[in-house]
Parts: structure tokens; sequence; C-alpha cells
């Protein structure tokens, strides 16, 4: 049985088609939801002077590794939505795939970066400073496999000439996932 | 230089009111200059001074954050109504902030005192001062152990 396009895909009432709008609601959540976050550890960090002492064991080298990579697969998100505006789904396909690749090697680098940390007793339950730090960089983490997971049903369409649209719907999330990263890594791997 | 959109930019992919579509090569620009700045943000905090930090650290996160929300999410171009509910939310987060921050980031008042905080604060230094007592590096008090350690 066939299924009539739902009208969210093409209609655009205020002026702004409806599923790009749906996408600018949920990340005015998820900055509530991050925002949150973030400023309650700005909060204890001002107010627990030892928490430094704690950031200092973190990894500069794997946090700048990861925000070259998460900036690198921003810019391949949007080429992926330029070659959609010019009506080539294979291109924007193969792009999105680039994408996919970075979010992979986002979450490897990652799981070396944990395992290590981990292994030298930096769990979460030591202190308040990895609660936050096991807390932030796992809820963005997690992020990042939502958004490659939905970034390959939309590349397979993308690839047939299919819903071009949400092919910027895609990258705006994940735009959105790196301007969180631009934050976590400065809080999380900078300020030592 | 960029090119116009073509009308009705194939099946629904909507461009926004008066876009251009640019070329890659913007784009890698874009993305050339982020680089750049990470770099900076990496680097300032190597010559050791507090405020240079700061402003290298979380300066220049506001201003990637700044490019990548106009440039690569067209925030830009994008209807005036997005921006206003985005600077709610915004708004939002700042509001918590100047709700709470009193009470979590002092640790006594006139009429109260938070004697668990102080009294892990008090135990972070020291424990940041003897890590050779405490089980550094790293090994936790709260029982967790090395791999292959039992």
């Amino acid at each position: 049985m066939a299924f009539a396009k739902p009208i969210a895909t093409l209609r655009s009432a205020t002026g702004v088609p409806v599923g790009r709008l749906a996408m600018w609601w949920l990340l005015a959540s998820e900055i509530v939801i991050f925002g949150g976050l973030l400023m309650s550890y700005i909060m204890h960090r001002i107010g627990h002077p030892e928490w430094a002492a704690e950031a200092a064991h973190t990894n500069t080298v794997a946090g700048a590794i990861n925000t070259v990579v998460l900036l690198s697969s921003s810019l391949s998100a949007v080429l992926a939505h330029q070659a959609a505006q010019m009506g080539n789904g294979k291109r924007a396909a193969r792009f999105l795939w680039i994408t996919i690749g970075g979010a992979a090697t986002f979450l490897v680098v990652k799981s070396f970066e944990w395992t290590h940390e981990i292994h030298e007793g930096f769990v979460l339950t030591r202190s308040g400073f990895w609660s936050f730090y096991y807390c932030a960089a796992g809820l963005h983490a997690l992020h990042v496999i939502a958004g490659s997971i939905a970034m390959g049903f939309v590349a397979v369409d993308a690839a047939k000439g299919r819903e071009l649209q949400r092919v910027e719907y895609a990258g705006i999330y994940w735009h959105f996932v790196d301007v969180v990263w631009i934050f976590l890594f400065p809080l999380l791997y900078i300020a030592k | 230089m960029t090119s116009h959109a073509p009308a009705a930019a194939v099946d629904g992919a909507h461009a926004h009111e008066g876009e251009h579509i640019h070329p890659p090569i913007y784009y890698v620009k874009i993305w050339g200059v982020l680089l750049a700045l990470l770099t900076v943000s990496i680097i300032g905090p190597m010559i050791g001074i507090k405020i240079l930090t700061l402003m290298t650290a979380f300066g220049i996160a506001v201003v990637k954050a700044y490019l990548v929300c106009s440039k690569f999410m067209h925030l830009n171009i994008e209807k005036k109504f997005v921006i206003y509910f985005l600077t709610i939310a915004l708004c939002l987060m700042a509001i918590f902030y100047f709700g709470v921050a009193p009470d979590v980031m002092k640790h006594d008042g006139a009429n109260w005192r938070n004697v668990g905080a102080q009294a892990e604060v008090a135990r972070g230094l020291e424990r940041a001062k003897h890590p050779e007592e405490h089980g550094e590096h790293g090994h936790s008090e709260h029982g967790a152990k090395p791999a292959g350690e039992h």
C-alpha cells in the first residue's frame, strides 16, 4: 500500500518548511538540556577549586583531535546540503557517509580516551568533576550516535534522489552537535 | 562567487529565502578559519596567563560557535522568529544560572553553611596536595581499581 507524502514534508505556512521548523524546535529543547548541564558544570567548577587538579588529567590531545574530526564532519555535512540544493542526491549521500565516518572516528577516539582514563582510576564516582565529565561527554556521544544513525537513513534515500530536504535537517542537527562540543572542549580539556 | 539556487530546488530541498548556493570552496575556507581558531585556543593556555587562557579558550569558542551557526546552519538567513525562540532557550539557561549560582558557587552565607560542599573542597584540596597518599595516578578511593588488579 502506498502512502501519501506527509504534509509536514512540503508545507511551509510560516515561511519555514515544517520539517526544518521541527528541527529548530528540537534544537531549542536541546539548548535547554545541554545548557543546563554546562551551566551546572560551570557553577560547580567555580565553587570547587579542587576540580582544577582533577581536570589536569583529561587528555587535551584526544580532545583536540576530536574537535578537528567534528569540525571536518560539519564541513562534509554542509557540503552534503549544498549538493542536495543542487539536486545531486548521490553527491549529497557521499558527503553524508563521510560525515558518518567522522562520527565513527570521534567515537573510536573517545573510547580509547575513556578506556585509558578508567584504567588510571578516573571513574565516574571518583569526584564531582569526573561525574560531570562522563555525564556531559557521554550525553554528547549519545547525540553523535543518534545523529549518525539518522544520517544513514537520510543518505540511503538521498542516494536514490529522494527526500533531499532531509539532508539539510540532518546537517542542522549535526552542526548543533558540533557547537556543543565547541563549548565542551575548553570546559573539560583546556581550563585546567 | 555564488550561483543562484535552482527554482524549487529539487524535490523539496528548500532553499532559504534569498539564499545563494555557495560553491564548496566557500565552506572549505570557513572550515580553515575554524581550524586556525582551534589552534589559537590550544596554544593560548600554554602561555600561562589566566585571563589570556579564558579569552582564547572561551572567547574563541563563542566565535567558532557563531561561525558554525551562521555559515553552516545558515541561521544568518533564517526567518527572524526562529532566531527569537532559540534566543529564548538561551535566556532560560541564563535564568537557571543566575537563580541557582548563589547557592552552588558559595558554600556559606549569613545564616547558612553547606557543610558537605566545604568538606568535599577540603578533601579534594588535600588529595591534590598529596596525590601519592591518595592513590594517584588516579586510583579511586571508591573502590575502582585498574584493570587486572584484584
